[in-house]
């Protein structure tokens, strides 16, 4: 049995809970994780969905510095990185997937060879595959319609619906 | 002339309508001819990321065999096939890295596509506009500007598909120079700024347009305060939200004052000495042609 301790200042005041059971934490209830070594299916299939290999992040946090949207993110991307290789589902709810608008000012910014865009794309793809749109046409007014360029309103569909 | 397969997607034809004209208007007077084909479609943007994504890489790949068609009935001369709008560029060009380089999903992609009559070979070449104005020579390029662009100061900007990821881009990811040298060889003055890499906000200019006014404004005030008076892009989404978003962006900067934004193909038409049906400064917001009279470049 593991037992990873997850740095303070990313997850506050966590309670340590003993039971073998409990393998996901969840930012409410502020447990921490347990997991067996070699378990850890969300990093599986996120990796198996970006083609990436998240374990080799060791955290320099030059794709946070290089991303242009992270006023408008919970979590850093260096930290969501991280979130994978813990396991925390919860990078799912978080509002950076959803910022992340692939740049790819990361992937050439990462010594790693990681591209990020990559696992933030599989991040929302495993969402979106449940049929979780965040946008709709309907939403937008016939003369933003008329307005936006074709471009603008596809790709956003594209990115944001199933 | 020489021919080129022209991809123009769905934006060429509308909003970007002044990317295109200015472009068929100054190629053809360097001798090359676009030519379009008759049935592309969507190029299929964003690409498709994920590995087991199949389905969103048909669509690319059916316009390269709307190349191949072209090819072989002679009515193109090379097998390239040129791009103006950036998305449309990324997203062919790595649709086409996928097919070459996936066997499995090459397979997949012929199964599907089992009712065209050309089985796509992956020998198709994506390029963008910038990267044949660079095979052709600046120094070429020179010699049909009839009317230098002097005291221009130009602010090229890049934007993100252009020049990433590694791989795809047409230039330097770090340091590119395409546009700056195509700017020079216009007789313009090429600004170094240090935004000309940074996203404009793209397709979150739908439902987050004060962010996008946000990027952009940092994105046009790096600009201005480098010196320029113009700036030039080659995407037709960068030029929304740096262009017709700067009505935005005054709600939110007041002090902001404004500055136009033309695609590069504009700044060619104009230097080769062409007529406003090929320059079409009319369909850019706001309007760069007062600074452009100011300059004595256009009469007024």
């Amino acid at each position: 049995m593991m037992v990873f301790v997850v740095n303070q200042g990313f997850l506050e005041n966590i309670n340590i809970i003993d039971a073998n059971s409990v393998r996901m934490s969840s930012f409410g209830s502020k447990q921490i994780l347990r997991y067996k070594p070699g378990e850890n299916p969300f990093k599986d299939r996120v990796n198996e969905l970006s083609g990436e290999n998240v374990d080799l992040c060791f955290q320099c946090g030059a794709c946070s510095s290089g991303c242009p949207m992270t006023q408008e993110m919970d979590y850093l991307p260096s930290k969501i990185i991280r979130m994978i290789q813990l396991g925390l589902e919860e990078a799912l709810e978080s509002s950076t997937i959803w910022t992340c608008m692939t740049c790819f000012n990361c992937e050439v910014r990462c010594p790693r060879g990681i591209d990020i865009a990559n696992v933030m794309e599989a991040l929302r793809q495993i969402v979106l595959r449940k049929k979780y749109n965040r946008v709709n046409l309907d939403d937008l007014s016939p003369e933003e319609l008329r307005e936006l360029p074709q471009i603008a309103i596809i790709s956003n569909q594209r990115k944001l619906t199933a | 002339m020489t021919r080129y397969t022209y991809y123009p997607g769905c934006t060429l034809k509308t909003t970007a309508r002044n990317f295109e004209l200015s472009t068929i208007a100054s190629v053809e007077k360097m001798g090359i001819e676009l030519v379009e084909p008759d049935r592309w479609n969507c190029c299929g943007t964003v690409h498709a990321l994920a590995t087991d994504d199949v389905m969103h890489q048909l669509a690319p790949i059916r316009n390269m065999i709307r190349v191949e068609e072209l090819l072989q009935s002679g009515k193109v001369d090379n097998k390239q096939m040129v791009t103006l709008c950036a998305m449309c560029y990324n997203t062919l060009k790595r649709a086409n890295q996928v097919f070459n380089s996936d066997s499995d999903r090459k397979k997949k992609i012929h199964d599907i596509m089992y009712r065209e009559e050309i089985k796509y070979s992956g020998n198709v070449e994506i390029l963008h506009l910038l990267e044949i104005l660079k095979e052709y020579g600046w120094d070429n390029i020179k010699k049909y500007v009839k009317k230098p662009l002097q005291g221009l100061k130009v602010a090229p900007y890049y934007g993100c598909l252009l020049l990433r990821p590694r791989g795809i881009g047409i230039d330097n990811t770090d340091n590119p120079s395409i546009l700056e040298d195509l700017i020079k060889a216009l007789g313009a003055e090429a600004v170094d700024f240090s935004h000309k890499q940074k996203c404009c906000g793209s397709y979150h200019t739908v439902q987050m347009k004060e962010v996008v006014a946000d990027l952009s404004y940092n994105i046009l005030k790096q600009a201005e305060d480098a010196g320029a008076n113009m700036v030039v892009t080659a995407c037709p989404l960068c030029e929304y939200n740096l262009g017709p978003r700067q009505v935005q962006i005054k709600k939110q900067y007041p002090n902001f004052s404004s500055i136009p934004v033309v695609y590069f193909s504009q700044l060619m038409a104009l230097a080769f000495g062409l007529d406003e049906k090929a320059t079409v400064f009319e369909d850019n917001k706001p309007d760069p042609v007062p600074i452009l009279i100011e300059l004595g470049l256009i009469e007024e």
